[in-house]
């Protein structure tokens, strides 16, 4: 396909298409540039609502909070998906079971995850708070960086880490000069990928926070400041998140060429 | 390598993925069994109760009318996502990349985000009104938000590029030598389409279906943002055991059940997606 000259119904298809997903969006971008904050009457370009974001408490301290959650949550989710990746790809035998208990996280309705952890924690007697957020987001978030990581290695020549083997080099060795090096582009983007899921988790964070407004995360504070309705400051709010996140998922996917699931 | 090397590595992930993951699951799974407190707590004694309840009409309604406009968003949003990604497949080869990133990139917003889009769009004093009004419809307008449409209408749009991303890549390995021949032979454009292309890329269309039913039965904040406080789907049922009505157990029975709509859906995928290979394999041998 994709020889002949495109007929005059692909390009409808497209434009309809295209508007259908770039619009609400686009609206959403421009109204919070809106001065007067209405949603059907322009009146004029302002950052004002920017500004009243930042002075928003509550907003500042859900940033931190996201912040904190995402950082750690990454950075144990690099760790354990990076080794479970070069640990199922060296594998010789590959296992039903194995398979499917990488794969879950990924489709495991957020819901489910959600109540069985609080569950858990509960039974368990563990305060909640941001520590039960992080590990709860490192299950979803090393499935994402394994399976990142693991496309890389498809194509990873493994003679060279036998030749380092055979040659006498102990396999931390061999880790650190050679598997390393080559899989850190992966590594990186599977990372960035975890980074922005765990930024926009809602569900999994608003079941593991526990009582209290003390760890309410980002998306916890958007989906409370929702349910009061349309304000300039939410549109502006989420023109940030969304802008954030498209941009470091770009950035992911210059690094790491065809390397996001899915792709 | 020895075999067992491995193991070391993949140790701590799979001791996390079992106690934070495996171990939470199957105390659902036990939960439903048990009984709920007076006090909302648990009673540790063996019942089937809350499996029954699943099934009680009210619930069991719950889950139909959860599936039907799961149903109507997969189909609407495969309908709508293969003809864009057909679209994409022939346009010329080096404007594809951008047009498919183009296509996915709002999917890599917000979730959140992208529902309230549609909450300024439709809302009482949202555009669409507006632009209603400037053309002239100067009665009442029905309510836009918080419906079942505005809810199917949401759905769609969160998981549209994903049916996208599964069509694509069947329609773009289609050999278009495959389509010429059929032309050459006299075939239409939509002859061609209905007996070659279509047969051809239906695994990627059953992909993109199967997820989008799959995302959209278990949804929560999709029905709980443009459904209203009176919408319910299985999501929301889910989430009102647990958080206000207190009834733990009959929670993990809802999302046990949901579990096991959702497994058995995808197996049948991966089934008939192996098959319909297996068969194009075995139709090449013969040609």
């Amino acid at each position: 396909m994709g020889n002949r000259a495109p007929l005059p119904l692909t390009l409808t298809i497209l434009v309809v298409v295209f508007a259908f997903l770039y619009l609400p969006i686009s609206v959403l971008f421009g109204l919070s540039f809106n001065e007067g904050g209405m949603p059907t009457a322009w009146s004029g370009f302002s950052v004002k609502w920017y500004f009243l974001l930042f002075q928003d408490q509550d907003i500042i301290h859900a940033a931190l909070n996201t912040l904190v959650v995402a950082v750690v949550s990454t950075i144990l989710a690099a760790i354990l998906g990076t080794l479970l990746a070069i640990g199922v790809e060296i594998r010789r035998r590959k296992g039903r079971l194995l398979e499917t208990m990488i794969f879950a996280p990924m489709i495991i309705p957020d819901i489910v995850l959600a109540i069985a952890l609080l569950s858990f924690f509960s039974l368990l007697d563990v305060t909640m708070g941001l520590h039960t957020i992080i590990v709860s987001h490192v299950v979803f978030n090393l499935a994402f960086v394994c399976s990142v990581v693991r496309a890389r290695l498809k194509s990873f020549d493994w003679s060279i880490v036998e030749a380092s083997t055979d040659l006498g080099a102990p396999i931390l060795v061999t880790l650190r000069r050679i598997v390393i090096p080559v899989l850190m582009p992966a590594v990186v983007a599977g990372s960035l990928l975890a980074f922005t899921l765990s930024v926009d988790e809602f569900i999994i964070a608003f079941f593991t926070a526990g009582a209290g407004r003390a760890s309410t995360t980002l998306p916890m504070q958007i989906f409370s400041m929702i349910r009061f309705g349309v304000t300039p400051e939410i549109n502006a709010l989420s023109t940030i998140v969304m802008i954030v996140s498209v941009v470091i998922l770009a950035i992911s996917q210059r690094i790491n060429r065809g390397g996001l699931p899915g792709q | 390598m020895a075999d067992r090397k491995p193991l070391y590595l993949m140790t701590p992930a799979l001791l996390w993925l079992t106690g934070f993951m495996v171990i939470p699951c199957l105390l659902i799974l036990a939960l439903a069994f048990f009984r709920r407190g007076i006090y909302g707590g648990i009673e540790y004694d063996f019942t089937f109760e809350n499996i029954a309840l699943v099934f009680d009409p009210l619930y069991a309604g719950i889950f139909i009318k959860s599936a039907i406009i799961a149903g109507q968003s997969a189909l609407i949003a495969s309908v709508v996502g293969y003809a864009a990604a057909y679209a994409i497949a022939s346009m010329p080869k080096r404007r594809q990349p951008l047009l498919l990133f183009l296509a996915i990139l709002p999917f890599w917003s917000n979730y959140l985000v992208r529902t309230y889009a549609w909450i300024v769009l439709l809302n009482r004093e949202g555009l669409v009104v507006a632009v209603a009004r400037a053309l002239g419809y100067d009665q009442e307008l029905p309510s836009l938000l918080y419906t079942e449409g505005a809810v199917i209408v949401g759905l769609v749009y969160n998981y549209l590029p994903f049916v996208i991303l599964a069509c694509y890549a069947p329609l773009a390995r289609l050999n278009s030598e495959i389509g010429e021949a059929s032309r050459d032979l006299g075939a239409g454009r939509w002859t061609t389409f209905r007996r070659i292309t279509l047969p051809m890329t239906v695994p990627g269309l059953a992909t993109g279906f199967v997820f989008v039913f799959v995302l959209s039965i278990g949804n929560f904040v999709t029905p709980a943002l443009l459904g209203g406080g009176q919408f319910q789907m299985i999501g929301n049922l889910v989430y009102a055991q647990f958080l206000t009505a207190n009834d733990w157990p009959f929670g993990a029975a809802l999302s046990m059940a949901l579990i096991a709509v959702m497994m058995g859906l995808l197996t049948l995928q991966t089934f008939a997606t192996e098959r319909a290979s297996g068969g194009r394999a075995g139709e090449g041998d013969h040609g």
